[in-house]
């Protein structure tokens, strides 16, 4: 296989951190090189799990996920898609790629959708234990309300891994997104933390997924005896589980990136993305970023780093 | 709604100074390959976070060494296990496999707790190229016999070394490698690979990742004595053929590099020679080269 020689004194990016302190690689656009990756991969014959759940009205994201999916999640390699839903009669018949296989498997509906979530993690190690570790050898575990844009591919398969949220916006032992009472199963002492993980989407090899959704229910399941939710529900158990058991991969916020807010330049790919629940939401933004424009005194600099700031969708929408 | 669009602003743009205010300590380096191997140098790794991790599996290390074999024992062996003592995976469960032919030889040192020195005896030869390539049959011997059962990692490094600065767990990994301090800033028509298509250690020009060092390689058990082995075998054929490859075993090495990436790469800290001088890439030197005296030890 021929391909560009890396260079010891030349970093592939520098805006941002590739390596965790633990050494576990971070995935950004740019650091990798899929065609080495996808020949370790594919002498191995592994198959790839997807655990995802349309409860209720989230089945009308059913469609959007699985044709997104079958188009860019690990394109040409094995996956096999569950599919828990109240409603299976409601499943629109995709047409998949010959390697992806789709399994619905009914699931009760709960009346809070916290519950809902919050299961997620149970029903997740059941599975694992009665026939997937069977199956599959990596299992992830994914918000239905997403679409991908573009190619997710071998470089997410590791052992333990994790997504970087997009709202992490503080230095994460200042964040106020950990569980801080000491009461609840998922408290994460001041001081403490590393990054601030994404429930929507993580995974890794079955072993390592089952401990862990086995460790974030068990904890869901005292905090609910003691009368305790989590702030974030099972997000912040999971935040505490990775916090302790380091993840041996993480994906960047390209991996999951939450519509609602906008790009900035050092996300160059969006992979995967919340769907656009709302679209006044947008609206107001971009009359408030309008409005803040006005109120700056106009100058090239300042033109610049506005658009410095913003990617190219959002200059079309400003 | 609107304090949630303030939000979602001041959000954004914290967001772009947070990912890069906390983290880029090393810009000057490729921290990590394209098949996500990190690359490990001063100011990328935290100490604390990875003895842990390896304190709670209760890792012992074994390294292995081969001491005289034709050289003077007095000028290497003491210095290089002193030095381990002092640098090499502190507080961790080591074991120092000495392989040598003079037995009575290797230098008795004082040894902290969890840490033990074991002699494995082994044939002379006459040529240093041929001791050199014979490491392979030895380890590769060795790994399935004894070291699956005693150790969970293996590092293999040359002897003519001291320590000078901290060679901890961020090393270990399934296979890892290190970079030659000649070569790390070299373009691939540089690297000395072996380039002679009769030997198996024969790498197209158009091809390589990096140069790597044949002084220090390591892995899980199972991993040293796939390398091990397949090396040892490529240089018995090679010897068949009536080859020698360029620079025997670490030609090997290189190959087998090349077609079974390693999952982790060490940067020159780790593998340094004084006379290289010190550049700025430069932070720390833990592992250097003792000089030798050529004259005493080059065949004629």
């Amino acid at each position: 296989m021929s391909y560009p020689q890396p260079f010891v004194d030349k970093p592939q990016r520098t805006d941002v951190l590739l390596v965790s302190p633990w050494l576990a690689p971070i995935v950004w656009e740019g650091t990798f090189n899929r065609d080495i990756l996808n020949a370790q991969y594919r002498q191995k014959n592994f198959v790839v799990g997807v655990a995802t759940f349309a409860v209720k009205k989230y089945v009308r994201f059913i469609e959007g996920f699985l044709g997104s999916a079958n188009k860019f999640f690990l394109s040409g390699h094995r996956v096999n898609f569950y599919l828990f839903t109240d409603h299976p009669e409601k499943v629109p018949s995709i047409n998949l790629a010959p390697e992806k296989r789709l399994f619905i498997i009914p699931v009760q509906n709960y009346s809070r959708w916290q519950d809902i979530s919050m299961n997620r993690m149970d029903i997740i190690s059941n599975h694992i234990h009665s026939h997937w570790r069977y199956e599959v050898d990596y299992l992830y575990s994914m918000d239905i309300d997403v679409q991908m844009f573009e190619h997710i591919g071998v470089e997410i398969i590791d052992t333990l891994v994790g997504t970087i949220s997009s709202w992490q916006y503080t230095k994460p032992r200042d964040s106020n997104s950990y569980e801080r009472h000491p009461e609840s199963r998922a408290a994460i002492p001041h001081g403490e933390g590393d990054f601030y993980y994404a429930a929507s989407f993580y995974g890794g090899s079955v072993s390592e997924v089952y401990k862990l959704t086995t460790a974030c229910f068990k904890g869901v399941t005292e905090d609910r005896a003691n009368g305790i939710e989590a702030k974030w529900h099972e997000e912040s158990h999971l935040n505490k589980y990775l916090l302790y058991h380091k993840p041996t991969r993480l994906l960047s916020p390209e991996y999951y990136w939450d519509e609602e807010l906008i790009r900035p330049r050092i996300i160059r790919v969006k992979r995967l993305s919340s769907v656009r629940k709302d679209l006044q939401e947008l609206e107001r933004l971009t009359l408030l970023l309008g409005g803040l424009r006005e109120l700056l005194v106009p100058c090239s600099s300042l033109d610049s780093l506005v658009s410095f700031f913003f990617c190219r969708e959002a200059k079309c929408v400003l | 709604e609107l304090w949630k669009s303030f939000l979602n602003l001041k959000s954004f743009l914290f967001s772009y100074f947070s990912f890069r205010m906390i983290y880029t300590k090393r810009s000057d380096v490729l921290m990590m390959t394209p098949w996500f191997a990190p690359i490990v140098w001063e100011g990328t790794y935290n100490s604390e976070i990875l003895n842990e991790q390896f304190r709670q599996r209760n890792v012992t290390v074994g390294l292995t060494v081969f001491l005289a074999c034709g050289r003077s024992a007095e000028a290497t062996g003491p210095t290089f296990l002193e030095t381990a003592e002092t640098y090499f995976m502190v507080g961790h469960r080591v074991n120092y496999y000495i392989f040598t032919d003079r037995p009575e030889e290797v230098p008795k040192v004082a040894l902290k707790e969890g840490r033990n020195v074991v002699v494995l005896q082994v044939q002379n030869y006459p040529r240093w190229q041929e001791i050199s390539m014979r490491r392979m049959e030895m380890l590769s011997y060795f790994s399935q016999q004894r070291f699956i059962n005693e150790v969970s990692y293996l590092v293999c490094v040359d002897v003519d070394m001291k320590f000078n600065d901290q060679v901890g767990v961020e090393i270990l990994s399934d296979l890892f490698g290190t970079l030659h301090p000649g070569f790390y800033t070299a373009e691939r028509r540089s690297f000395t690979y072996e380039h002679r298509p009769a030997s198996q250690a024969y790498v197209p020009s158009d091809e390589g990742d990096f140069y790597y060092a044949g002084g220090f390689f390591g892995g899980t058990v199972t991993e040293v004595y796939k390398l091990t082995k397949k090396c040892h075998e490529a240089i018995m054929v090679d010897k068949a053929n009536g080859i020698e490859a360029i620079w025997q075993e670490e030609s090997h090495l290189n190959k087998y590099f090349l077609y079974h990436k390693p999952t982790k790469i060490l940067s020159p800290e780790y593998l340094w020679d004084d006379n290289l001088g010190r550049p700025e890439i430069l932070k720390k030197r833990r592992f250097l080269a003792v000089p030798k005296n050529h004259a005493a030890i080059r065949n004629k």
